[in-house]
């Protein structure tokens, strides 16, 4: 690295100038986070993910306006229903229909929406709950040593068969609360939330407890900052890589793991399409239309490895160690 | 040595009791249990005595104590009874399960051994497959195998046990007919001709199982033989004259082994609960498929148990992980 022209050797030079705006010689400093795209944009991997899954969040957030058929319509006349039942794809209908006449591809369209969305939340739920347990284990010595036998304890727990309880136990309960479409989505949401967020606190504490030994928190500290502006001002931005790493994969496990609980019948209601739901549904009809089981299970698995790439690129994009490659 | 494991012990003990606390509670304080579902028209008199018939008028921490006892006592003392032809248990009462009147641990008993088999054998190939590519990727860092394997070790690590399954039944029994789509649970081994016929309703499920923890355990091996070839003891090793093979396999690959059982042991959880789904994918009849059939039919004894049986398990096999990590690692045993 004797020249440093050197740097972008092995990146397109002219695409990394026009993206951050300035070139290597010029007067305002690099932002760290053109630093990390440029590397994020180098991970085939990860620019790939980033494409299929902006285009199956794309199709499951537009796609139900564009293609207007109802996915909970059956045909009124039994008659009618009859002649829908099982079809193969067509133009009509491209995924074929399902046993009570229903389009398939609007069923996976909402079912994604669903599928995506359960996800995401309970990926935040334990996102919150992983990053206050890890702080809060690393910044405040006394509570260390509780804080990680809690997260020991909950990395003992036997999740899916606590999961498939809790469903069993509080379904009903929250359903007649907030009807059963929002009762399940609460329950589920915070059930994922609630048993996978001790990864996260783990690595969290790790970098607090390393962070609050730096100069720049005892230079904070010194001049009288309160510890919560501290640990919002300073140690927060600075434990965001991890967090985001670890954020990518609650998203992938959190959809696996709504999709297994749809698959044992225990997570939404049957007439709430999500993609495990209609895989569980398709298992029954595989033998005569393997489609029925295929499609929401390449969708499921598409989303899952497009996120873990993602994942992949960003843990090398985030690592200062790599980027400087 | 001994000192550690003592201890590793006496740490089982307070997390098991915890967990056992938790699932009773859960299970308990539910409002889905059953206690708070007695109808309106049944009397309040009536409605007494059932609750007291059930003990449920009893503080808590009676009722879990008395759980405990249950659990820890008096069904291991039915365990050593049925072995030594003793009477330990003395009639006490057992946990019964309210589905079949029968004993729950005795259900438990017959199904273990499948799910055990099923998951060890996935669980064992899953080792013997991963090691080897995990090494030789790591030793030929970015060659194509290298990367092919590391594509291959994503998608199996993405796509959910239950679509491989599925997929599976769908190529290999419905359209090439080459295996059974489900595990007959009533065959007993006696001559060669059930053996094959045992090893051929295994394939599908041990291979799905495999496929997946092979994937997690072959990038582990991978990342943590990448980072011993590049140590100093490694290049030492070949300066003094070792041949390649025992560089790699005798120096390298027994200090990445290390970090590698932590992660089968970190790894035990989403064995048990990957076990639920296998079970109900191929209808192996084990302890998996007794918990989704005790949840489906509100068989609350059967499900507290089973719950806790899978905690016992991850702790147990945990604990056998730390031993074994002690014992690989001698640093360990003295922090």
């Amino acid at each position: 690295m004797s020249e440093p022209v050197s740097e972008t050797v092995g990146k397109p030079v002219s695409e990394t100038v026009s993206e951050t705006g300035h070139g290597l010689f010029s007067d305002r400093p690099r932002s760290p986070w053109a630093d990390v795209l440029r590397q994020f944009r180098s991970h085939g991997g990860a620019v790939a993910g980033v494409v299929i899954l902006g285009l199956l969040v794309l199709a499951v957030v537009v796609g139900p306006f564009l293609w207007r058929l109802d996915p909970a319509f059956i045909a009124p006349k039994a008659t009618d229903m009859f002649k829908m039942r099982n079809l193969a794809p067509s133009l009509a209908h491209p995924f074929g229909t399902d046993q009570l006449g229903r389009d398939q591809l609007a069923r996976m369209l909402a079912g994604g929406r669903v599928s995506l969305a359960v996800g995401f939340v309970a990926m935040l739920i334990s996102l919150f709950i992983g990053t206050t347990v890890g702080v809060l284990a690393g910044y405040v010595r006394w509570l260390d040593g509780p804080l990680m036998r809690l997260t020991d304890l909950f990395l003992a727990l036997p999740l899916l068969p606590l999961l498939l309880v809790m469903v069993m136990l509080f379904r009903d309960a929250l359903a007649s609360v907030l009807g059963p479409e929002a009762g399940a989505f609460l329950l589920i949401v915070g059930a994922i939330g609630l048993t996978s967020w001790m990864q996260a606190a783990r690595i969290v504490r790790g970098d607090v407890l390393a962070l609050k030994e730096r100069e720049f928190v005892l230079a904070a500290r010194s001049i009288g900052t309160p510890p919560h502006l501290i640990v919002l001002h300073h140690i927060l931005p600075n434990v965001i890589s991890p967090i985001m790493v670890a954020a990518t994969l609650g998203f992938a496990s959190a959809i696996i793991t709504e999709s297994a609980l749809s698959f044992l019948g225990l997570g939404f209601p049957p007439d709430f399409p999500t993609w495990g739901r209609l895989l569980f549904e398709g298992v029954e009809y595989m033998q005569a239309d393997p489609n029925r089981v295929l499609f929401p299970g390449v969708a499921i698995s598409l989303t899952v490895l497009s996120i873990n790439y993602i994942g992949d690129g960003l843990r090398d994009a985030l690592d200062p160690r790599l980027r400087r490659r | 040595m001994l000192t550690y494991a003592l201890r590793r012990l006496l740490l089982a003990i307070p997390t098991l009791l915890l967990i056992s606390l938790i699932i009773f509670l859960m299970v308990d304080l539910a409002p889905g249990s059953p206690m708070s579902e007695i109808p309106r028209s049944i009397p309040p008199e009536a409605r007494q005595k059932m609750i007291e018939a059930l003990g449920a008028d009893q503080p808590v921490l009676v009722r879990y104590l008395l759980w405990l006892r249950q659990f820890f006592l008096i069904e291991p003392a039915y365990l050593i009874d049925g072995w030594f032809g003793t009477s330990l248990g003395g009639g006490a009462q057992r946990i019964l399960s309210w589905q079949s009147r029968a004993p729950v641990f005795d259900v438990i008993g017959q199904r273990l051994g499948q799910t055990m088999t099923v998951i060890g054998a996935g669980y064992v190939i899953a080792v013997l497959i991963a090691v080897p590519i995990g090494v030789y990727s790591a030793y030929r860092h970015y060659s194509w195998f290298d990367q092919v394997g590391t594509f291959i070790a994503m998608i199996g690590y993405s796509v959910p046990t239950f679509f491989t399954g599925v997929l599976l039944i769908v190529i290999f029994a419905v359209n090439l007919g080459w295996f059974p789509s489900y595990y007959d649970t009533s065959l007993t081994v006696t001559d060669f001709a059930t053996f094959k016929r045992q090893v051929w309703q295994m394939a599908l499920p041990v291979t799905v199982l495999a496929l997946f923890h092979a994937a997690e355990i072959s990038r582990y091996t991978r990342s943590s033989m990448l980072d011993n070839l590049g140590q100093d003891y490694v290049r030492t090793a070949r300066a003094k004259g070792l041949l390649e093979p025992q560089v790699v396999l005798k120096h390298a690959l027994r200090n990445s082994l290390i970090p590698v059982v932590t992660v089968l042991a970190l790894g035990m959880p989403s064995i048990f609960g990957g076990s639920i789904i296998v079970e109900q994918v191929f209808k192996v009849n084990g302890i998996g498929a007794a918990l989704i059939g005790a949840i489906v039919a509100n068989d609350l004894p059967m499900v507290q148990t089973l719950t806790f049986i899978f905690a016992v398990l991850i702790v147990v096999f945990n604990l056998v992980a730390d031993l074994l990590y002690g014992m690989l690692d001698p640093r360990i045993r003295y922090e």
